[in-house]
């Protein structure tokens, strides 16, 4: 809610600094309170971090602070051994879809990847590596190799011949600030639609005026950038899709038609307490809903409120 | 800010490596070293010329990835600082900045300022893990660890691997890198019951890497982005001289 505030007054053109994207936080207070020590041992590390980016001083001055997307708040869909519906892939760790509230940082992180490859992993592949176990080496020149590289092959040409005049970053921006505004912290059908359209457009002028440096011979990081930026509008095509077909708001997912009288997340418990695992039918193919019920037992479902 | 820019430039391994000059005008102070280039390649791309290869990930200065020699000093003139976190207000305006890779024979160049560090995990591979089955969570008053050890672990488990000690040190040695892994688990209970083969298998993985014995000159110290402190060098030295003269038991290759 807060992060929701802070881009609602700088949207509104409240903001502060140079760009006018961010709000101060300030600690005058809590270090007038609690004195500076006591700030220094809970916030210490951060304050450094954030005096070593700004060249501010926030026990003296007030910080500013803008929130930020950094994490897409899904994965890839696994079972309860971490298997991906690939046969032998795993997926652990942030790549994996996973449970957690309105925020993800850090500490969620972390524990999921500890929790998933201290203590699921190391009992779940042994398992499937066990009836494996006396297969050998695989030699690489199988049909299925070579199909592949010949489709990594022809997307990496392909992208090569464009020969257009925009840089991969610069798609990276345009894109992510799509998302932000289509599908950030507060999103509505309209929004979503028409990020969606937005998608399509960019995605179009991407495969017409991609610019990609150098050959495919040697360590060409442009051509990472432009193949990560290509296979990014269709994770963001299907975030909008999800976050479309989700009628109500919930986490993270902060639709502007679901929200009770104070502003705060309004789920729908009857029709919407399901993950969605979405089926990936090829690339140009709408993806498939597959609802996972999410089935409560020692505790009941409640509204979220910290008041 | 206007700057002018002496950036090493080399195709690859075999090609041969120069400084090329770039000057680049209206750098916001606010952008990092690496935006900064960013921006530079955004130009050099604008106008038909291959961007300047480098390595980033995290950008904030924690992944370890970025390793820059700027100026003469790994990741730059500031202290405790990596190259992502370097921000152009720590320069002056019209003055000329040289970048270049980390130099050192264990760290082969891939590309203008990428190098190969794969030695690191190599060393990493040698000994920088705990083998046991963790099984259920032990009762945490059965592995007592004191508060000063448990602090200095903290301390070494902060190294992010970035070889910004083997691009500072004379001798090209690692070290600060290999005594840092090796202190982070010597100094907890969970860590001692490898600690002597560890020690020796991470030393020699060093050794073979081909890095150089420590200078004693401290500039790795100085110049670590995370403060690591040489004394765990000297941890290291005594874990290393124990476990050669009280040996260990041989576990199966």
């Amino acid at each position: 809610m807060a992060s929701r505030a802070a881009k609602e007054r700088c949207d509104a053109g409240y903001g502060v600094g140079d760009t006018g994207l961010s709000v101060y936080l300030d600690f005058q207070d809590a270090i007038g309170n609690q004195g500076k020590n006591a700030i220094q041992d809970k916030y210490g590390n951060l304050f450094e971090m954030y005096e070593k980016i700004t060249g501010i001083n926030p026990y003296t001055q007030p910080m500013r602070i803008y929130p930020a997307g950094h994490y897409t708040m899904g994965g890839l869909w696994v079972d309860y051994n971490l298997m991906t519906t690939i046969e032998g892939l795993y997926a652990i760790g942030e790549s994996n879809f996973s449970d957690h509230g309105a925020n993800r940082l850090g500490a969620s992180s972390l524990m999921q990847c500890s929790g998933d490859g201290y203590f699921i992993l190391p009992n779940t592949i042994g398992d499937y590596l066990s009836a494996d176990i006396r297969t050998g080496s695989i030699p690489t020149n199988g049909k299925e190799f070579e199909e592949a590289e010949e489709e990594v092959r022809e997307r990496i040409q392909s992208i090569m011949n464009v020969g257009g005049k925009q840089t991969a970053s610069s798609f990276h921006k345009r894109f992510g600030k799509l998302m932000w505004d289509y599908c950030g912290m507060r999103r509505d059908a309209e929004g979503l639609k028409k990020g969606l359209e937005l998608l399509d457009q960019l995605e179009e002028e991407f495969w017409d005026n991609i610019c990609v440096p150098g050959t495919t011979g040697e360590l060409n990081q442009e051509l990472e950038k432009a193949l990560k930026v290509a296979d990014f509008f269709e994770v963001g095509r299907l975030m909008c899709e999800d976050a479309l077909q989700r009628e109500e708001s919930c986490g993270a997912h902060f639709r502007e038609e679901h929200q009770t009288e104070t502003g705060e997340a309004k789920r729908d418990d009857a029709n919407f307490a399901f993950v969605a695992a979405w089926e990936y039918r090829g690339p140009k193919a709408r993806p498939i809903l597959h609802k996972e019920a999410l089935k409560f037992e020692a505790v009941e479902l409640k509204e979220r409120s910290y008041k | 800010m206007d700057f002018t820019l002496k950036i090493w430039r080399q195709k690859n391994a075999e090609a041969k490596g120069s400084f090329q000059t770039y000057p680049l005008r209206e750098v916001s102070p606010e952008m990092s070293l690496l935006e900064m280039l960013d921006y530079l390649n955004t130009q050099l791309i604008e106008s038909g010329k291959e961007p300047v290869a480098f390595e980033q990930d995290c950008r904030e200065g924690i992944c370890g990835s970025c390793g820059l020699y700027v100026n003469g000093r790994p990741h730059g003139p500031a202290r405790n600082t990596t190259t992502c976190e370097l921000h152009m207000r720590e320069f002056t305006d019209g003055e000329t900045i040289v970048i270049e890779p980390w130099r050192a024979k264990a760290f082969p160049l891939i590309k203008d300022l990428v190098v190969d560090r794969s030695s690191f995990e190599l060393i990493m591979l040698a000994g920088g893990f705990i083998s046991i089955n963790t099984g259920g969570a032990a009762e945490a008053n059965s592995l007592p660890v004191s508060k000063i050890n448990s602090d200095r672990s903290f301390a070494a488990a902060t190294c992010i691997g970035c070889g910004a000690c083997v691009a500072a040190c004379k001798n090209s040695s690692a070290m600060l890198f290999a005594a840092a892994k090796i202190a982070q688990y010597a100094l907890i209970p969970q860590g001692r019951t490898e600690a002597r083969e560890r020690v020796e298998n991470m030393v020699r993985q060093m050794d073979d890497e081909g890095f150089g014995f420590c200078s004693n000159t401290y500039g790795c110290e100085f110049d670590c982005p995370k403060g690591i402190s040489i004394d765990f060098i000297a941890l290291m030295n005594r874990e290393f001289f124990s476990a050669k003269v009280c040996g260990h038991k041989k576990t199966s290759d």
